[in-house]
C-alpha cells in the first residue's frame, strides 16, 4: 500500500562545534504512517526531530511538508503547520495544573473552562483519562505523558513526533499508548517514533530509518527484520549478552527491614515499609516507573537519608543511623542516578572526583593531606580498566560524554573492593556497547562475592543481570522473586498495572 | 481615644502611607521572581527612582511627571541588571548586590545640589463628605492617589498572574525554563520584560518616598526599604494579596516604632526596627520546615540563569 507523502527530508546536515550531529540525512514519511527513527544515544535522532519541530535550524538541506517547502523558524510555526511533539524529558510544569500546561503548548488556547471541557472530551475519545484541574507534580509518569499527548492532539496534528515515549511506562501503559497511536494512525495522522527499543518498533512501526553517528545507514520495514538484525544495523557491530558465572550464594550482606522514610524531594515519594535482603554473590534488581521512590531508596541506602539503626544492616551490623562515609567504611558503595551534580562534581577533574568517594576505602590520604600521586594512580586505573574515553585524568567530569562519565563513576565505586554495591540507573543514557561493559563489570563484582542492588527502569537490563526481582510502587517494595520464570505480564502487574487506566479503552476491550 | 499617647486612627492612616513604597517595590520584585529571576538590587533601584523622580518633579513642577520619572529611572537601572544576567549570564545574586551598591552611590551623585529643596506637593484625592465619616474617613478616604493606585496595582498583578495568558507564561518561565524553551517561549526576553517591570515598580516606590513620605532629598533616603520589600516577597510566599498584608504589617511596625519613640516608650526602638526581619526569618523557618521549596511556593527556577545551548 502506498501512502501520499507527508514529510520529505532531503540532505539535512547540522554541525555543532566538534560534532557533526546530522550528515546528509534523507527520508520520507507518508500520511498515516508510523515511522521509526532508530539509533543509539548520540546518533543524531534528537537533533533531527528538533529541526523538524523548529527548535534547531539545519545548516544544509531542505524539508517538504504536504508538498510545500517547510522551514519552521520556531516551534510555534511548526505547530501551525500541523507538527506536534511529545518530548523525551517531559516539557511540563509541575506547579501548574493540567489545563494550564496544555494551554502553554497551544498557539491560541480557548478560555480555561472551554479548554478543560475539550481536554475531557479528547481524553475520553482516545482512552486517556485525565482530570484538567490536577497539579502535574502529583501525576504519575504515565499520566504526565498523557498530558503531553493530549496537548498535541488538541491541535489536530498531521505529524506527531514522539521522542522515546515508553521509557517511563509500565508494560500495560505501553500497550495502551500503542492502541492510541494505532487509532491516530488509522485516522491519518503520521507518527515519527523515536526509540532504541527494538521489539516495540517491530510491533508498532510501518517503516524504520536507522541512524548511526548522524548518518542514515539503512531504511527497512521493521516487521521483516529480527530484533537482532535491527540492533546490529543500529550499533554497527555484533553484540553479545553479558556472561554470567552464577556462584554460590553466601551469607546476607545487606538487610533492610521495614524501612520507612519521608521524601526530602519536592513532589517525591516516601518509602513505606521497604524490606529485602541481599546475599553475597546475589544481584537484586529493583524495577519501577520513575518517581515511585527510587531516588529515596538510594538515599536511604547510601546514608544520605538516615533511619533507625536496625532498619539497615550491613554485614550484620546495624547501619541505619550511619552517614555515607561511615557506610562506605562498613563496605557499602553507592552510585546515584544523576551523574552531573550528585554522583560527580561536574567542574572538578576526574582525579578529584576519584578522591571524593575513593579516599576512605583506597586510603588516599596521608596524615590528613590528599595523597595526589595515589589518587592519580587510582583515577588512571579506573580509566584504563573501564575503557573511559578521555584525553586524561586531569579533565573536568563535565567534559566527558554521559556514557563515558558513567563508566568512570561506576568503575570508581566497583574498584573499592566493596561488600555491597547500590546503583541507580547504571546504564541510563549510555550507548549499547558501554552499557554491556557496565553490566559485565557489575556481574563480575557479584561473582567475586559482593551483594548488588541495581535500581533501574530498564526491564530488559534487570532481567539480564538480576537473580532476584522486586518492584518499587508508590514507595512500597514488592516481595523479591527469582528472575527465572518471571513473565512480562507478571512484572507488569507487580508494577501496579496501568496507573489509573482501568477505564481506558474499555470500549474496545 | 489614645493608647500610651498613640491615636490608633492616625496610626492606621499613616501606616497605609508608610506601606506604599515597600508594597510597590515588593510587587515588582514578586513578578520578577515569578519569572525565575532573583534581583537583589531593589534597594538600588528604589533610591535611583527616588532621585530621578525628585529631579523630574522639581523641574517640571508636576508630581505625576515625578512619579513617571522615578519609574523610568528604576527601569533604566534594572536594564543594566537584565543585560548582565540575561545576556552575559552573570550570577544574579552578585549582580543584584552590586546593583544596590552602584545605585546608592549613583543616586548620591545625582542628588548633589538637590538637598533642602521642597518638591511640588502631592495632594489628597478629594472624596467630599466621605472623608468626614468618623474613624473610617481618615483611614480610607483621606489619602493621595498613589495609595489607591498601589492597591489597584496589587489587584492588577494578581489578575494578570492568575487569569491571563501573559501571567501563565511568566509563571511557566519561572517554573521550568527548559520546558518553556522547548515549547518555543523566549525565556530571556520574557524575563527581561519582567525585570524592567520590577525596576519601574521599585522606582515608583522610591519616588513616593522622596516626593510624599519625606518629602525632600537626602542621601540614603530609602534607608533599607528595598531589603524589606525583598523580605515581604518571601513572607508573602509569592502571592500578591499577601504582599499587601505584608506591606501593611511591616509598614505598621515602622510607623509604630516612630510613634513609640515620640511617645517615649520603655521598649527600645531597636527591637521594633529588627522585627520585620525577625518575622521574615521566622516565616521562612516555619514554611521550610514543611515540604521544602514546593511548600514555600517558590518558583522552581528562581535564581538560575538560562542558556539555550541544546
Amino acid at each position: 500500500m502506498t501512502r501520499p507523502e507527508l514529510l520529505k527530508i532531503e540532505g539535512i546536515s547540522k554541525s555543532y562545534p566538534g560534532v557533526r550531529a546530522n550528515d546528509d540525512v534523507s527520508f520520507a514519511v507518508g500520511e498515516g504512517e508510523v515511522h521509526a527513527l532508530l539509533g543509539e544515544n548520540g546518533a543524531g535522532k534528537s537533533t533531527l526531530v528538533k529541526m523538524i519541530y523548529g527548535l534547531v535550524r539545519p545548516d544544509e538541506g531542505k524539508m517538504t511538508f504536504r508538498g510545500a517547502p517547510y522551514t519552521p523558524g520556531k516551534p510555534g510555526e511548526a505547530r501551525a503547520s500541523g507538527v506536534a511533539m511529545v518530548f523525551q524529558h517531559f516539557s511540563l510544569f509541575e506547579a501548574l495544573n493540567v489545563a494550564e500546561n496544555v494551554a502553554l503548548g497551544m498557539e491560541n488556547p480557548p478560555p480555561m473552562r472551554e479548554l478543560a471541557a475539550r481536554i475531557r472530551a479528547v481524553s475520553e475519545e482516545y482512552g486517556l483519562p485525565l482530570d484538567p484541574a490536577r497539579m502535574v507534580g502529583d501525576l504519575s509518569a504515565g499520566e504526565r505523558q498523557r498530558v503531553e499527548i493530549i496537548r498535541c492532539l488538541l491541535q489536530d496534528p498531521k505529524l506527531l513526533i514522539m521522542d522515546e515515549p515508553t521509557s517511563v511506562l509500565t508494560p500495560q501503559e505501553v500497550e495502551i499508548l500503542f492502541r492510541t497511536l494505532r487509532q491516530l494512525s488509522a485516522e491519518g495522522t503520521a507518527i515519527l517514533y523515536i526509540s532504541h527499543k527494538l521489539e516495540e518498533i517491530r510491533a508498532l512501526c510501518d517503516e524504520a530509518t536507522i541512524l548511526r553517528r548522524g548518518k542514515v545507514v539503512a531504511t527497512c520495514t521493521p516487521r521483516e527484520k529480527t530484533a537482532r538484525e535491527l540492533a546490529e544495523m543500529m550499533v554497527g557491530a555484533s553484540l553479545s549478552p553479558p556472561e554470567r558465572h552464577p556462584g554460590e550464594k553466601g551469607e546476607v550482606v545487606l538487610g533492610v527491614t521495614d524501612l520507612s522514610a519521608p521524601s526530602p524531594i519536592p513532589f517525591g515519594t516516601s518509602l513505606k515499609g521497604v524490606s529485602f535482603t541481599v546475599a553475597r554473590g546475589e544481584v537484586l534488581g529493583i524495577a519501577g516507573v520513575a518517581g515511585n521512590g527510587q531516588d529515596e531508596l538510594l538515599l536511604a541506602l547510601s546514608g544520605e537519608l538516615r533511619s533507625g539503626p536496625d532498619k539497615v544492616r550491613i554485614g550484620g551490623h546495624a547501619a541505619g543511623d550511619l552517614g555515607p562515609a561511615e557506610r562506605r567504611k562498613a563496605g557499602l558503595v553507592a552510585a546515584p542516578e544523576d551523574r552531573y551534580g550528585h554522583a560527580a562534581a561536574p567542574d572538578m577533574s576526574l582525579i578529584e572526583n576519584a578522591f571524593l568517594t575513593g579516599a576512605l576505602r583506597r586510603g588516599l590520604t596521608k596524615n590528613g593531606f590528599i595523597d595526589w600521586a595515589a589518587t592519580k594512580t587510582f583515577a588512571e586505573e579506573v580509566i584504563a580498566t573501564y575503557d573511559v574515553r578521555t584525553p586524561g585524568s586531569h579533565v573536568a567530569a563535565r567534559a566527558l560524554s554521559g556514557g563515558n562519565l558513567q563508566k568512570f563513576l561506576i568503575g570508581r565505586e566497583l574498584d573499592q573492593t566493596p561488600e555491597v554495591i547500590v546503583i541507580n540507573q547504571p546504564t541510563w543514557g549510555v550507548d549499547a556497547a558501554a552499557a554491556a561493559a557496565i553490566r559485565q563489570a557489575i556481574l563480575n563484582r557479584a561473582a567475586e562475592g559482593a551483594g548488588v542492588v541495581v535500581i533501574s527502569q530498564d526491564l530488559d537490563e534487570l532481567l539480564e543481570i538480576a537473580d532476584q526481582f522486586a518492584v518499587l510502587n508508590e514507595g512500597r517494595l514488592t516481595k523479591p522473586r527469582p528472575v527465572q520464570g518471571l513473565t512480562i505480564d507478571e512484572i507488569g502487574l507487580m508494577m501496579g498495572g496501568a496507573h489509573g487506566m482501568e477505564v481506558a479503552h474499555h470500549v474496545e476491550a | 481615644m489614645d493608647f500610651g499617647g498613640i491615636n490608633p486612627v492616625i496610626l492606621i492612616a499613616s501606616l497605609m502611607v508608610a506601606a506604599v513604597p515597600i508594597m510597590l517595590a515588593a510587587l515588582g520584585e514578586l513578578v520578577v521572581e515569578k519569572a525565575g529571576v532573583l534581583n537583589l538590587g531593589v534597594e538600588g533601584m528604589m533610591i535611583v527612582g527616588a532621585i530621578c523622580g525628585f529631579i523630574t518633579a522639581v523641574h517640571t513642577g508636576s508630581p505625576v511627571m515625578g512619579f513617571l520619572g522615578g519609574a523610568v529611572g528604576g527601569a533604566a537601572l534594572s536594564l543594566v541588571f537584565a543585560f548582565l544576567t540575561q545576556v552575559l549570564l552573570a550570577n544574579q545574586v552578585a549582580t543584584g548586590l552590586a546593583l544596590t551598591l552602584f545605585g546608592l552611590g549613583f543616586a548620591s551623585l545625582m542628588g548633589q545640589g538637590y538637598n533642602g529643596i521642597k518638591p511640588p506637593p502631592t495632594l489628597s484625592v478629594p472624596m467630599g463628605p466621605l472623608a468626614d465619616i468618623p474613624v473610617l474617613g481618615p483611614i480610607l478616604f483621606d489619602h493621595d492617589w498613589m495609595v489607591y493606585m498601589s492597591i489597584a496595582l496589587v489587584a492588577l498583578v494578581w489578575w494578570v498572574l492568575k487569569a491571563t495568558r501573559l501571567g501563565l507564561i511568566i509563571r511557566a518561565v519561572g517554573e521550568s525554563h527548559d520546558a518553556a524553551h522547548a515549547l518555543g517561549y523566549k525565556v530571556n526576553r520574557i524575563r527581561l520584560g519582567c525585570i524592567a517591570f520590577g525596576g519601574a515598580m521599585a522606582g515608583l516606590g522610591g519616588a513616593y518616598i522622596s516626593l510624599v513620605r519625606v518629602p525632600q532629598w537626602v542621601d540614603g533616603i530609602t534607608a533599607g526599604a528595598g531589603w524589606i520589600a525583598l523580605a515581604i516577597v518571601v513572607f508573602a510566599s509569592w502571592r500578591p494579596w499577601r504582599v499587601l498584608i505584608g506591606a501593611y504589617l511591616f509598614g505598621g511596625i515602622t510607623v509604630l516604632q516612630l510613634n513609640l519613640q515620640a511617645a517615649g516608650s520603655a521598649i527600645p526602638v531597636e527591637y521594633l526596627s529588627m522585627s520585620p526581619y525577625l518575622i521574615t526569618i521566622l516565616v521562612l523557618v516555619i514554611m521550610s520546615s514543611g515540604r521544602g521549596r514546593a511548600a514555600l511556593n517558590a518558583p522552581a527556577s528562581l535564581g538560575q540563569n538560562f542558556h539555550a545551548a541544546r
